[in-house]
């Protein structure tokens, strides 16, 4: 489980185009660099990141190796109505971790 | 960096040799030679007064942050807990302090609480000599200590994930709080060794910490800016590791980058040298966990 | 039947092609502005860029190139009837042309984003917006990196 730290603000007005910011921690391996043996380290990087809004989809991103570890990703939404934003990231091995944030739209 | 780092380092031998060039002391006394006495007395007095105040310290109110010679992109990636992945780290290790360990079957919070109020101030003291002990250690250190000690638990390796986001963790609680190791009859002979690894000419180089640190600190070297060396952040998120480490990887990587032999990780020359840098740094706030480039 | 010398050429200016495209889908050791064309050609197709309406902001002089914080903008009502579908970055440099590729919608309200990207030399960063109505709209920076990233050993 990679440790991961989402900012969504708690509370928007309806229409509202609010930030939401993304950390997750990942070490991001290029597959470029090499290991002790001589050897290029396997590339072990997260090459999808989504986020739905009340199960909608509402940003994507195909990431490549040449996004810098822990990857951080900020982005906009419009506040349409309250509900949960969910967040899933997956790595090129097919492993995915959710994590959501609930949002009040007044 | 390195390649800058030489020959800036001849540089700067360059500079304090011109200073101390030997002087020719043979002075006659006598009117006609009362001139060439007094220029003969200025030319030995100025290079040692010179070479006092070039092992000054940096004059209290000068001292400075590290964090006010990064990019100020680097500056808003610290200060953004959303966006300063030392902050990831400061996570795991709040979940580690609730887990338990050891033959105890304890956790850290089971004696020591809620680290918010149990751990606040403590990283701000550290390197710390206790009681009863004879030698001052590090916050890694005292950690495994209790880990030992107190959890009955296997100690956790220098630099592995684990001890440093424990360490990150404590130390964060005395975010914003200022650094306070104590200097007394006991740490003076500890802070003073740790003061001459620093004034030393070391390694290839022939450069001291103190040169670029105490004296050039504010002036470029290969378009970053040098800073003073103040340890107020650590652990720190280094972009050049991406990834946290300590303050004695980072001295392990400026030795090696000024072509001297690195100490091992928990060598005594490493935590006197980290007890002198927090003394030196007393009452500059605590940052951590810093982002550095 | 009589060829003439241009037919010869162009058949054999062809072959070469073809050996050129064999060589790249082998992957050279390092990036050049040809792959990175190639990469921008399959991200949106044929459809031709203009210069204008995207901003991408990056340090003109970067501190290390482990991360570099990057930021896209785009000019943009985002209503469902003119919205940007999807923005997309490259380099020349680094191992690799492609940097990040983002989906917008008009959800989205605003067609911007920021990440941290990893820059292996000095070189010219792209970013090229895909808008509803087919056409693409580009900007780019050259950017300065002393420390380079992507092939720094490990500890």
């Amino acid at each position: 489980m990679a440790r991961a730290l989402i900012h969504v603000p708690p509370t928007a007005k309806r229409g509202e185009v609010i930030e939401i910011k993304t950390l997750i921690s990942h070490v991001m391996e290029t597959g470029y660099r090499i290991g002790v043996t001589g050897e290029p380290i396997p590339r072990d990087i997260i090459d999808d990141f989504v986020c739905t809004y009340n199960g909608e989809e509402v940003f994507r991103a195909t990431l490549f190796p040449a996004i810098a570890a822990n990857p951080f990703i900020t982005f906009y939404t419009v506040a349409t109505e309250s509900g949960t934003l969910t967040f899933a990231w997956t790595d090129l091995h097919g492993a995915t971790q959710v994590q959501s944030a609930p949002i009040t739209v007044e | 960096m390195t390649g800058a780092l030489l020959s800036t380092g001849a540089g700067l031998m360059r500079t304090s040799k011109r200073l101390h060039r030997p002087m020719d002391c043979r002075v006659k006394p006598g009117n006609a030679d009362k001139g060439r006495c007094f220029t003969a007395l200025l030319c030995i007095v100025l290079p040692i007064v010179s070479s006092f105040a070039r092992a000054a310290d940096i004059p209290l109110d000068q001292r400075r942050s590290d964090s006010e010679f990064i990019s100020a992109d680097t500056r808003a990636m610290q200060n953004d807990d959303t966006a300063n992945p030392g902050m990831l780290a400061v996570l795991d290790g709040e979940s580690l302090w609730e887990e338990k360990a050891g033959a105890t079957d304890k956790s850290c919070a089971d004696c020591h609480g809620d680290a918010k109020t149990g751990m606040k101030g403590v990283a701000a003291r550290y390197p710390a000599l206790a009681e009863d002990q004879d030698r001052p250690v590090d916050l890694e250190t005292r950690i495994n200590m209790s880990r030992i000690a107190d959890q009955k638990a296997a100690p956790l390796p220098f630099e592995s994930k684990d001890l440093l986001a424990l360490t990150v963790y404590v130390a964060h609680q005395s975010r914003g709080m200022p650094i306070a190791v104590e200097e007394n009859e006991r740490t003076k002979p500890f802070i003073a060794a740790g003061r001459e690894i620093f004034e030393r000419r070391q390694g290839q180089l022939n450069l001291s910490c103190a040169q670029c640190h105490n004296e050039n600190w504010g002036k470029r070297l290969a378009g970053s800016l040098v800073p003073q060396a103040q340890p107020t952040g650590y652990p720190i998120y280094r972009l050049e590791w991406q990834e946290l480490g300590s303050l004695q990887r980072r001295l392990r990587d400026c030795m090696a980058a000024m072509r001297a032999e690195p100490y091992d990780y928990g060598a005594p020359e490493l935590v006197n040298l980290e007890l002198f840098l927090m003394w030196r740094a007393r009452g500059l706030r605590m940052e951590t966990p810093a982002v550095r480039p | 039947m009589r060829h003439s010398r241009r037919q010869i050429l162009q058949a054999a200016g062809a072959i070469a092609g073809d050996i050129g495209l064999l060589r790249l889908t082998v992957r050279p050791a390092a990036a050049t502005p040809e792959m990175m064309q190639d990469a921008v050609r399959s991200a949106i197709g044929e459809a031709p860029v203009q210069k204008g309406k995207v901003k991408l902001d990056l340090p003109p002089l970067v501190e290390n190139g482990n991360s570099v914080p990057c930021t896209v903008t785009v000019e943009s009502p985002m209503t469902k009837d003119d919205f940007v579908k999807a923005i997309h970055i490259f380099n020349e440099k680094n191992p690799q042309p492609n940097v990040i590729s983002v989906k917008l919608g008009p959800r989205a309200g605003r067609a911007a984003f920021s990440t941290r990207i990893r820059l292996a030399d000095s070189q010219t960063v792209t970013a090229i917006a895909e808008m509803s109505d087919g056409t693409c709209w580009s900007d780019d920076i050259y950017v300065i990196v002393t420390l380079a990233a992507c092939i720094e050993e490990p500890k």
